[in-house]
This record gives C-alpha cells, structure tokens and sequence, in this order.
C-alpha cells in the first residue's frame, strides 16, 4: 500500500508538473460545457443527460492521451529497470499508475459539476439521484478506460502506439452494442453484456444494479491484471 | 554474499550468458570486465531480479533471486547502465520517492538524505530538477539513489562511463571508500578503471566466465615469456645470429630493419631476464644499441587474449 501510494503520488505529481494536466482538464472542461450548454436551455429539461451522453465520446481521446506515458514511458526512458529492481510490486506498480490516471479524469467530473451547479440554479424538480448514478456511471466507465490505457501502455515503449492502442480498445468497448446489428442473434446478448454503454444506460436510468458494478469492477479488474502479466512477461523475455 | 550458480540467460537463439558460476564475498570490490555484449549486463539485470535467468540461479545470502526476488532487491543498490532517471522530477523528490518505496521516511530518509548528499557531493543540486544537472551529477544522483537505504550489495553498471577524468577519479575514491564495508560489484569496459579501483576481477566473454582472480593472480597468470624490443645499428648477420646460441634463454621471434636500424623482436621468459647479459653481448658484437625496452604484461593484453582468442580460432 505504501508503495502503490509513492507511485501514485509520483505521478501525480508528473502530471501536474507538466503541461499535461492542465491541457486535459481545460479542453475536457471546454468540450463538455459546449456541448452540454448547446442544449440543455434548448430542451429545457431538468437534467444532465447531454453532459453524460458526451462525456464517454470525450473519453474516446483523452483517456488514452493521459495513459499512454503511464508505462511505455518508463519502458522508453530505461526507468523501467530501475522500478523492477526496487523491492516492488508489480500490482503496486501498475495500480498506483491507474489510480492516477483515473484520479486525473475524476478531476475533469469534477470540474463539469459546475453544471450541475447551473442546474440547481435555474432547473426545476431535479432528479438528484439521477444525476448522482449518471456521474457514478460514468465515474466508473473513466474507470475501465483508464484500465485500456494503461494495458496499452504497458504493450508498447512508443506513447503513440500506446495511444492508437488504447483508441482501438476503447473503441471496441464503446462501439460493441451499437454493432449488435452485425453480429448473430445468439451472440448478441454476450456482446450486449460485454459493452460499457450498455452498463453505463442502466446505471444512468438512475439503477444501481450490482450487475452493472460487477461488470466494471471485473473488466478494470482484469485490464490490471492482464497489465501485470505482460510486466511480468518482460522478465522472461 | 552472492552466489551465481549455473547462471544461463538466453534472449531466443541468443545465449548471452553460458552457465556461469562465480561467488562475491563480503567487503570485495569485484570489477566485472568484458567486451560490449559479453553478457555483462546481462548477469547484472538477472542478479538484481530485473530478468529471470533461462538456467541456474542467484543466492544473495542463501536467498535465491526467483522465489525472494523483493527481499533480496531490499538489500541491494543496483544502478544500471546508461543510468536512467526521471528527468522531469526535483533531485530531493527523487531521492524522497526512492527512499518511500525502500520505507524510509521521515527522520530516517532526513538521515539517510544527509548520507547520500554527503557521500555523493550532491549539496550544490539537491532542488534542481534533474534536467539541469550535468551527466556527472546525474551519474552521482543515480549513484544516491542507489545507496538511499545503505544497502549491503552495490552493484554498478558501468558507474563512470561518460564522465571526465576528475569525475572518474571521484567516483573511484567513492567506490573504494564504499568497498570497506559493502560488497560492490561494478562493471566496466575501461580496463584502466577497473584496474584502479577493484580488489578481484572477474572477465566475461561471450557469455562465459574466462578469468577470475586478483589483478595479480591474473598478471602471473598470463607473464609466460616477457617480449623484448631491441634495436641496433652496426650489427653483423653473423653476431645476429649466434645470438641465441651465446644466450640460450633468449629466442629471436622476428628482425626488421628500419632506417638503417635493425629491430629485433625477441621472448625470454620472465625468471630469466637476459638483458645484462645481452648487454655484454652487445658490446662483444661492437653492437651500437639504440633502444632495448621489455614489454611487461598488462591487463589489457591479458584481456585482449582472453577476449580475442574466440575470434581468432572462429
């Protein structure tokens, strides 16, 4: 835990000592607030349904912007033999990395709630439990693609292979039940089941299913350990 | 102590590391010497747990590296070839963050910081980021990093590649100051570096351990016949000739002639130094001698052998 809490902090830490941070949450906060307040006086609709319907398209780019360095950087700088020789964890190693990226992203939420605010302001019959599952939702999809990023990272020591790695399996995830169409009628409930959005939409209905908790927890759970393996791999290569 | 059992690591077809075995005691300064790609590295990544070994095995303390891998990494400072460190990161905040991972915080990294800072010649740099200091800085910054927790083992890959010579002769004096209480194990292909500062050397070559011994085991090993440069002038084929015969112990190995001069290579062996007797010889023979200069053995012809001899017979 104390070690998984160093490297946590360390990258933190290198977040917000470079320009990195900065860039994320401004755009990100730029980008959703367009499109957040482009409709929501339009439709005239007490709720935050426009913010959580692009909140995951944004995802699409920037969580694996903010993962890609995570471990293909240590591998490109050398660092990555130093870390392997300190007396730590590889679950330690990988999960404080995760954590930062994720804490990175929460921090982009948790500039969007001055929408929120907006809304408290002028809406009328809020659903407040709505809102609260609709930012758990998708609290926890940030949560799996942080997981994808930083997967990919570990595959590669190129940031920008990391990167078109991890669009293309985040894309896999988002995409999977908008492409239920193409895929055989036996299948489809898998591949339903396998999908983040198809998660996220219940969750966001104001549902909080263990199910659909399961189903996150599970495919961060696995993206980490399928990490570790892959650093482990490294060892007996 | 460390010992490298049948120690074999192979990278596909690539054997880089044939069965090795060697042992490193308590307070040795052992140089690890071998050519680029000799499988130097290769043994320092598997004895610090970074690679596991295709073959064999590594004791530290009779703890083995694949099954106590975080224990033994508890006790060891590894600081690797071409030194890699976090660029973008305060030199304090790296030291903190090492020493956090090691579980030292508080007073004791304040402690062990002062150490470090001290023994490294770290004070001018301590809140710089690690961008700004120079190559020799970073190597010392490397080198605190690794001795943040006082460990027992230090093992150095190539610690004074790319510095200059002042740099060089610091971070011997550290190496060798370190050397009375810890085991270190640097390696090196500067052959004059290693012979400087190490008590025991150990050379590699092409995966295979070739020599192993002090820096005198190794000279007496290899003197067999000393090599003699003589060059004359006024010197008669006949009085060239009988030479040998006057002087059994010497033998001619080859004659030049140069400027007027005539070059003659010759071999003795080391119990029988000739040259008085040459000397004497030479005047007999109304030699006129312009030079007569032995060529005592040194490391680097010892390694030039050692690590040609492969090549030759390929």
């Amino acid at each position: 835990m104390r070690n998984l809490k160093a490297i946590y902090l360390k990258e933190m830490k290198s977040y917000f000592n470079s320009p990195m941070a900065y860039i994320f949450l401004v755009i990100f906060a730029v980008i959703t607030g367009y499109f957040f307040t482009r409709t929501f006086f339009l439709f005239d609709q007490s709720d935050m349904r426009s913010l959580f319907n692009i909140i995951p398209l944004v995802y699409l780019f920037f969580i694996p912007a903010i993962t890609m360095s995570l471990i293909a950087r240590e591998k490109n700088l050398g660092t990555m033999e130093v870390m392997s020789t300190l007396p730590l964890r590889d679950l330690d190693f990988v999960a404080g990395k995760f954590l930062a990226a994720l804490s990175l992203v929460l921090a982009g939420l948790l500039i969007s709630l001055v929408h929120f605010f907006t809304l408290t302001q002028v809406g009328t019959n809020i659903d407040y439990g709505a809102v609260f599952t609709g930012y758990l939702g998708i609290a926890l999809a940030g949560a799996v693609y942080s997981a994808v990023g930083t997967f990919a990272s570990s595959l590669t020591d190129n940031q920008v292979v990391a990167f078109i790695i991890g669009i293309f399996i985040v894309l896999i995830f988002f995409l999977m039940d908008k492409m239920l169409m193409f895929v055989p009628t036996s299948l489809t409930g898998i591949i339903q089941f396998l999908s983040v959005d198809y998660h996220l939409s219940n969750i966001s209905r104001g549902v909080i299913d263990s199910r659909n908790l399961i189903y996150f927890a599970s495919v961060v759970g696995l993206f980490l350990f399928m990490t570790v393996r892959i650093l482990e791999i490294r060892r007996w290569k | 102590m460390i010992k490298v059992e049948n120690l074999s690591k192979f990278y596909g077809d690539v054997k880089a590391v044939k069965s090795i075995n060697f042992e490193l005691n308590d307070g040795e300064i052992v140089g690890f010497l071998g050519a680029n790609g000799a499988g130097k590295s290769t043994t320092l990544k598997v004895m610090t747990g970074y690679l596991t070994p295709t073959a064999g095995n590594v004791y530290v303390n009779d703890l083995d590296i694949q099954s106590n891998t975080l224990e033994i990494q508890k006790q060891i400072g590894y600081l690797p070839e071409l030194n890699p460190l976090y660029a973008e990161m305060r030199v304090y905040d790296l030291l903190e963050f090492t020493g956090n991972i090691r579980n030292i915080t508080g007073k004791a990294f304040k402690n062990s910081l002062a150490r470090v800072v001290e023994q490294c010649g770290l004070k001018g740099v301590i809140h710089r980021m690690v961008s700004e200091c120079s190559k020799g800085y970073k190597q010392r910054i490397g080198l605190a990093c690794a001795m943040i927790h006082d460990p027992k083992i230090l093992i150095l890959d190539e610690p004074v590649t790319g510095l200059d010579p002042n740099q060089i002769v610091e971070i011997r004096n550290l190496i060798k100051d370190l050397g009375t209480e810890k085991l270190v194990l640097m390696s090196s292909h500067i052959l004059q570096e290693i012979q400087a500062t190490v008590n025991r050397i150990i050379i590699i070559n092409k995966g295979e351990i070739v020599a192993d011994g002090t820096n005198e085991e190794l000279m007496s090993g290899f003197m067999g016949n000393t090599k003699l440069t003589l060059e004359i002038k006024n010197a008669e084929d006949g009085t060239v000739k009988a030479l040998t015969e006057k002087i059994p112990s010497i033998s001619l190995v080859d004659s030049t002639t140069r400027n007027g001069s005539q070059i003659l290579h010759l071999e003795y062996p080391k119990e029988k130094d000739p040259r008085e007797e040459l000397f004497r010889y030479a005047i007999d023979s109304n030699w006129v001698v312009t030079e007569m200069s032995p060529h005592s053995v040194n490391l680097e012809s010892i390694f030039r052998t050692l690590t040609m001899e492969d090549t030759a017979n390929a």
